[in-house]
């Protein structure tokens, strides 16, 4: 006889599914709050929430402005942008993962970031122009569709997205990005080289709330839509002609995937730059909590990729004050560690 | 319900992989398609299950058609046991099963109470409900085979479509299964490799060859020496079953030596 296991066989489910998810909510709050108040000028938490409370509720300002400037201005924008990129770059890899079936797979193996790279670089170092005047997020946008429409061509037969194409012209068209891009680096002068640097491995510092409102809505429109695919999206996980078995249209499943994946890249890098590693990192993390359900994955994604970067981001910026260290760097020597402890439960389990 | 394929071929970068193949698989009835590696069964039920759109003919399931027809409506009238099953992920087996639901539910359904009823019932049937928590990737060819027929059957559909369901199952896994679709009496279609299982579980056969039917009837029509040296390029002869009686095939290497010829062996018409 067999020994009949009676649960679940996921580290998370039932009710500690719905915990986990309140659990998160309430850490995204609690981190923003505190995030907002740490800096330069520490402001207590307590007067962090009254300044926002007095902005969200149309009263008058409570505080001192100079408070009210530091925490609405400067402070809120970049918080809220660093929960941005990390929920839009976690959902990313989680579309991308599935529509290849590539553990691998993440936002910036698919040439888009590099698009986008290639793009900003330009911006920030030609000056004049037509790039220039698309701004830098402007030109990184225009750069990653570039490269999106050039990866989508390239990789399908007959209509059909071939998924080992998708990986392969993704990894062609990044690199082909990253060599113009290295190029123009060595032709800038050493001004201009510090923020091509600063900007390749991502920031979300002095973000404004104009940065926000694409993102935010890139962010909303996926996420709203990939709660109504999560079982076609489990389908298609298993394999192309089981998902056809299922009654998903695969084809037409893939595309949409890949454009909504690419936008929200394309949208987070233009204005955070090239924040590596949680787009990749997140999902897998997820799925060895919550199992690979995507009706779970992707609000705990959602939810677990904004604290991370909010979280990564207030590491960035006290380290070392009062310098920022670019916030690419910490996602991976964070998340790194985490990642490989999870990993190895998962084996005890499978066992 | 009847499944109809007319005239399905299909071209692929100017490469034919199926010529015109023209098949009736009756209500209830499970149909074998047999034939070489390349010969193009699988490509065959991939355009009735609708994951690869015929180049010219058409297949109706009952009276529709199911290029003229969504894919979820697909998804209601045939269940697949495919070969493409990625095994890179945690899924439980009741998770797996329960995606046999997906074409019956809206996208913002959630399972119900009936649903996991047909889940329980699915696995008890397979004899899978022990491993119900278990994770799929860890359990054996067999079982893991059978779990995928308890997702077919909570499809609820009329149609069972099996895609080699055999490969790499022991033999006692192998009539195990066999026995189970039998037992289901769904119309079936079942590309299969084993000539043997072919001619002791189906009713009817579609014998393919380079992506051309070649025979089409009973097992007993189908399946003759010379033909079956003609398409599989063995020497076939058909004995009595020792254990049931039933008509047994037994094949032997085209090149073989004459001194392992039994010399009186009045059967042994394929040699050519």
């Amino acid at each position: 006889m067999r020994p009949t296991a009676r649960s679940s066989p996921h580290l998370v489910s039932g009710t500690g599914f719905a915990v986990l998810v309140v659990a998160l909510v309430a850490a995204l709050v609690a981190a923003t709050a505190f995030a907002i108040g740490v800096g330069t000028v520490d402001v207590p938490v307590g007067r962090v929430v009254a300044v926002v409370w007095s902005h969200l509720s149309g009263g008058t300002a409570v505080q001192d402005p100079l408070t009210d400037q530091i925490v609405w201005e400067f402070r809120t924008p970049r918080v809220l942008l660093a929960a941005l990129a990390g929920s839009g770059l976690s959902l990313a890899g989680v579309c991308l993962q599935t529509l290849v079936r590539n553990p691998l797979a993440d936002p910036y193996l698919f040439g888009v970031s590099a698009g986008a790279s290639l793009g900003a670089v330009i911006a920030l170092t030609s000056g004049v122009g037509l790039v220039a005047g698309l701004g830098v997020a402007g030109a990184a946008f225009a750069g990653s569709l570039i490269s999106l429409v050039v990866v989508f061509v390239m990789a399908q037969r007959g209509g059909r997205l071939i998924g080992s194409s998708l990986v392969l012209a993704g990894v062609a068209v990044a690199y082909l990005g990253t060599a113009i891009t290295s190029y123009i680096q060595l032709q800038a002068n050493p001004a201009e080289l510090r923020g091509v640097m600063f900007w390749l491995l991502g920031s979300v510092a002095g973000a404004s709330w104009d940065d926000l409102g694409v993102l935010a809505a890139a962010t909303a429109v996926t996420a709203i839509w990939l709660t109504t695919q999560g079982r076609s999206m489990n389908a298609l996980s298993v394999g192309d002609d089981t998902a056809a078995g299922l009654g998903v249209d695969v084809h037409r499943l893939r595309v949409l995937l890949l454009v909504a994946a690419s936008l929200l890249t394309a949208a987070v890098v233009s204005v955070a730059g090239g924040i590596g590693f949680v787009g990749l990192i997140v999902p897998h993390a997820v799925r060895l909590v919550v199992g690979p359900d995507h009706r779970k994955v992707f609000p705990v994604s959602l939810l677990a990729g904004a604290v991370f970067l909010v979280l990564v981001d207030l590491v960035t910026r006290t380290v070392d004050r009062p310098n920022e260290v670019p916030i690419g760097i910490f996602t991976a020597a964070l998340g790194a560690p985490f990642f490989l402890a999870l990993l190895r439960r998962r084996k005890r389990a499978l066992r | 319900m009847r499944v109809r394929i007319d005239g399905v071929s299909v071209v692929i970068d100017d490469t034919t992989i199926l010529g015109g193949v023209d098949l009736v698989a009756e209500a209830s009835a499970i149909t074998g398609v047999i034939g070489p590696n390349g010969s193009g069964k699988s490509t065959l039920l991939r355009c009735v299950y609708r994951a690869l759109k015929p180049t010219t003919g058409a297949v109706h399931i009952g009276q529709d058609d199911v290029w003229r027809s969504s894919a979820r409506q697909a998804g209601l009238r045939t269940a697949v046991v495919a070969q493409d099953h990625d095994l890179d992920n945690d899924y439980s087996v009741h998770e797996i099963v329960t995606m046999g639901r997906n074409p019956h539910k809206g996208v913002l359904d959630r399972e119900t109470t009936a649903d996991r009823a047909i889940v329980d019932r699915a696995l008890e049937r397979v004899r899978m409900d022990w491993a119900a928590h278990r994770v799929f990737a860890t359990l054996s060819g067999g079982e893991r085979q059978r779990v995928l027929v308890a997702r077919a059957l909570t499809q609820e559909t009329p149609v069972l479509l099996l895609d080699e369901p055999t490969n790499h199952l022991d033999i006692g896994a192998q009539l195990e299964l066999l026995d189970l679709v039998r037992e289901l009496g769904l119309t079936t279609i079942a590309a299969l490799h084993d000539l043997n299982h072919a001619t002791a579980y189906c009713d009817r056969l579609l014998l393919l060859h380079a992506g051309r039917a070649v025979a089409e009837g009973t097992p007993a029509e189908v399946l003759d020496a010379d033909r079956v040296a003609a398409v599989f390029g063995v020497r076939s002869a058909v004995v009595p079953h020792p254990l049931t009686g039933r008509p047994h095939f037994v094949t032997a290497s085209i090149t073989g030596s004459a001194e392992e010829e039994v010399p009186s062996d009045p059967t042994s018409t394929g040699r050519r």
